[in-house]
């Protein structure tokens, strides 16, 4: 009997336009969010995302089939796909919503990835799909645990290396824990989530850039895709965090301890 | 062979567009080269700059960025892109160091494009594709007794054979210490004047002698050195664009090249603007940001219209280029006021920043060192005030 083949893996990388990573955020007059007139670029965790589903492709050469990418969000989202093409993704989904829609909550998000798994379905199965762990402007890290949820699929979040063992249809993984590292052992298909040791993503060199401008981006609805967008979330108050007050310093334990207690810090009592 | 699908005359031939606009492309090439010269440049600039030397790894990354054949065909293993990507390529790197910008922009506007537009098949073939990937080049026409006057210059070839033999002395030649392939304009008839004067590409293997690398005020990572010919042998092959054009391919190729050096010291004023500015708001004297007392703040938005200013003839006179309109007067503008901001500019950046600009920790008295060479290079102001005033003169008369 023949050895059946082994399928070529599919990846399918969601990426969002967030407020870029270097700018001062000022919370708005409102106390109902940040300024957002300010500098977008790709969210850093899907950055790595990306360059983990590039660096898979330049590992297992031509077991790995297609990266796509895919976003939600208005027109100007479009730049984070093309990005995403300049750094070595195939093709690009962009779900536009219009610029006056509230942003998309990760439930929101994760519904609308799983129809779009379960669109591709139609034509190749996805493997592997790597997100950010989470989104720097809401910090919600939410989204790939309920897309693993909504898909019954296996998930490895907080990942510092990945390794696929195609043949066997497995992912190893490992996870940055509190305590320190965690090994897990996936089935495909699985949900990967980056945390930051994972890579350390490439500038996207001109000729790549010269080249993205062919790779196709398809152009979709949540409508298209059966997916309500509706918030079920809802922002009471929005404020910066306390301004940090000096502190002082001691000359000995004993003095560290009367000023604990006066601050009013108990000892842990065994 | 221009890209059609990346000019911007097919995408908006019939719309108008204000002048600061930009393909995507461009767009995202400006946003790539402004997080690599921020990441692996930025943290080398004050080394460089103290050393006098040009980090290997830099040239090596710009090679890896697809930054060195930024027009080239892909057939040849460049980017394939427009001249106004290389030109916010040198304004980006500019913003970090204009050191590194000039490499680039030597390399690019001058060696790449001698070649591209008066190269032979077969010289394409074979040159093109080294200076993509990795061997930087050089220009070479400058002469302790020839600068403005580049035509009188005295580098003499002699035809011997099949080969042609190079006697004579090139001075301020950049990139000369880290360069392997040399453009070399040497003159091979005398008695026709500059009509004599050819084009030769050689390889710093055939014996080529870099000699004094130049103590500088400014861009001093960029090497400026002496260069010596004593019977450098040529092949017969390596004449670019045939014997006796040398003149008209350095004229025409130091027009384009001036944009490129406009977009030098425009990235350079920018990036001490871009310095200096932000810690004028944070700089609290007399119980407000400095930056808010009436006065700075009239003196930053004058150099903001300066550099407005130069940013549009700059990308004007690059936009003019590529649609094949006449951009001589254009670019000699453009170069000249972009050097007149970036030494304005740079100079106001250090007295903002007031004690804390005058050291060299912080890098902004760097730009105003580096500024001074715009007024100099790729033609003297006083050389592109005349170009302008012929021009004018032309017009008016």
């Amino acid at each position: 009997m023949r050895p059946s083949a082994v399928r070529l893996l599919n990846i399918l990388v969601p990426v969002k336009r967030a407020v870029d990573y270097a700018v001062k955020i000022r919370v708005n007059p409102q106390q109902t969010g940040i300024d957002l007139n300010v500098k977008h670029s790709m969210n850093p965790f899907d950055e790595i995302a990306v360059e983990e589903a590039v660096r898979l492709r330049e590992r297992m050469k031509d077991a790995v089939k297609s990266i796509k990418v895919v976003t939600i969000g208005p027109a100007k989202s479009a730049e984070t796909l093309r990005t995403a093409l300049a750094m070595g993704a195939d093709g690009g989904i962009h779900v536009e919503i219009p610029e006056s829609a509230p942003a998309p909550e990760p439930l929101g998000v994760a519904k609308t990835l799983r129809a779009i798994v379960e669109r591709e379905k139609e034509k190749a199965n996805v493997d592997i799909v790597i997100l950010g762990k989470q989104a720097i402007d809401d910090d919600m890290g939410q989204t790939g645990q309920m897309l693993a949820g909504l898909l019954n699929w296996p998930q490895a979040t907080y990942a510092s290396k990945v390794v696929i063992d195609e043949a066997n249809r497995v992912a190893h993984v490992t996870r940055e824990i509190d305590g320190g590292a965690e090994e897990v052992k996936c089935k495909l298909p699985v949900i990967i989530t980056t945390d930051l040791r994972l890579n350390e993503p490439r500038y996207a060199s001109l000729p790549n850039i010269m080249k993205a401008k062919k790779k196709p981006i398809e152009k979709l609805s949540p409508s298209d895709l059966g997916v309500d967008l509706t918030p079920i979330l809802e922002t009471l108050k929005v404020t910066e965090p306390p301004k940090r007050v000096g502190g002082g310093k001691v000359e000995n334990v004993d003095e560290l301890i009367t000023k604990l207690k006066e601050a009013g810090i108990e000892a842990v009592k065994s | 062979m221009r890209s059609i699908a990346s000019s911007s005359v097919c995408r908006q031939e019939f719309t108008l567009n204000s002048l600061d606009t930009f393909t995507d492309e461009e767009q995202l090439l400006r946003e790539s080269v402004q997080r690599f010269a921020a990441e692996v440049v930025g943290p080398k600039v004050r080394e460089m700059d103290e050393k006098e030397k040009m980090d290997p790894e830099i040239i090596k990354g710009l090679f890896e960025q697809g930054l060195m054949g930024i027009e080239t065909s892909a057939d040849h293993g460049g980017a394939e892109s427009s001249f106004t990507a290389a030109i916010i390529a040198i304004e980006e790197l500019a913003k970090v160091d204009p050191s590194v910008s000039v490499m680039c922009d030597v390399h690019n506007t001058l060696v790449n494009t001698v070649l591209r537009k008066y190269g032979s098949k077969e010289q394409c073939d074979k040159w093109l594709p080294q200076l993509a990937t990795e061997k930087l080049g050089s220009f070479c026409l400058s002469e302790p007794a020839s600068g403005s006057d580049a035509f009188a210059l005295q580098t003499r070839a002699k035809k011997e054979g099949n080969e042609w033999v190079v006697n004579g002395s090139k001075m301020w030649i950049t990139n000369s210490a880290e360069a392997e392939i040399f453009l070399i304009f040497a003159n091979i008839d005398p008695s026709k004047g500059y009509k004599g004067i050819t084009c030769f590409i050689a390889t710093k293997d055939m014996g080529i002698e870099i000699a004094k690398k130049e103590e500088k005020l400014g861009i001093r990572a960029s090497s400026t050195c002496t260069l010596n010919f004593d019977d450098l042998r040529i092949p017969e092959e390596n004449v670019i664009g045939g014997e006796g054009k040398g003149y008209k391919i350095a004229i025409e190729i130091l027009n384009e090249g001036r944009i490129g050096i406009a977009a030098q010291m425009l990235g350079l004023a920018q990036g001490a603007f871009d310095k200096a500015v932000p810690y004028t708001y944070q700089r609290q004297q007399f119980g407000q940001p400095v930056g808010t007392f009436q006065g700075m703040a009239f003196q930053i938005a004058e150099a903001a219209v300066q550099l407005q200013s130069a940013r549009l003839l700059t990308y004007n006179a690059a936009r003019r280029k590529e649609e094949g309109k006449s951009f001589t007067q254009e670019a000699a503008m453009a170069k000249y006021l972009a050097s007149v901001v970036a030494q304005k500019v740079s100079g106001s950046a250090i007295e903002w920043a007031g004690g804390v600009g005058f050291t060299r920790e912080t890098g902004i008295e760097k730009y105003w060192r580096d500024s001074k060479i715009g007024a100099i290079y790729e033609g003297t102001s006083n050389i592109q005030l005349q170009t302008i005033a012929k021009f004018i003169q032309k017009q008016y008369s």
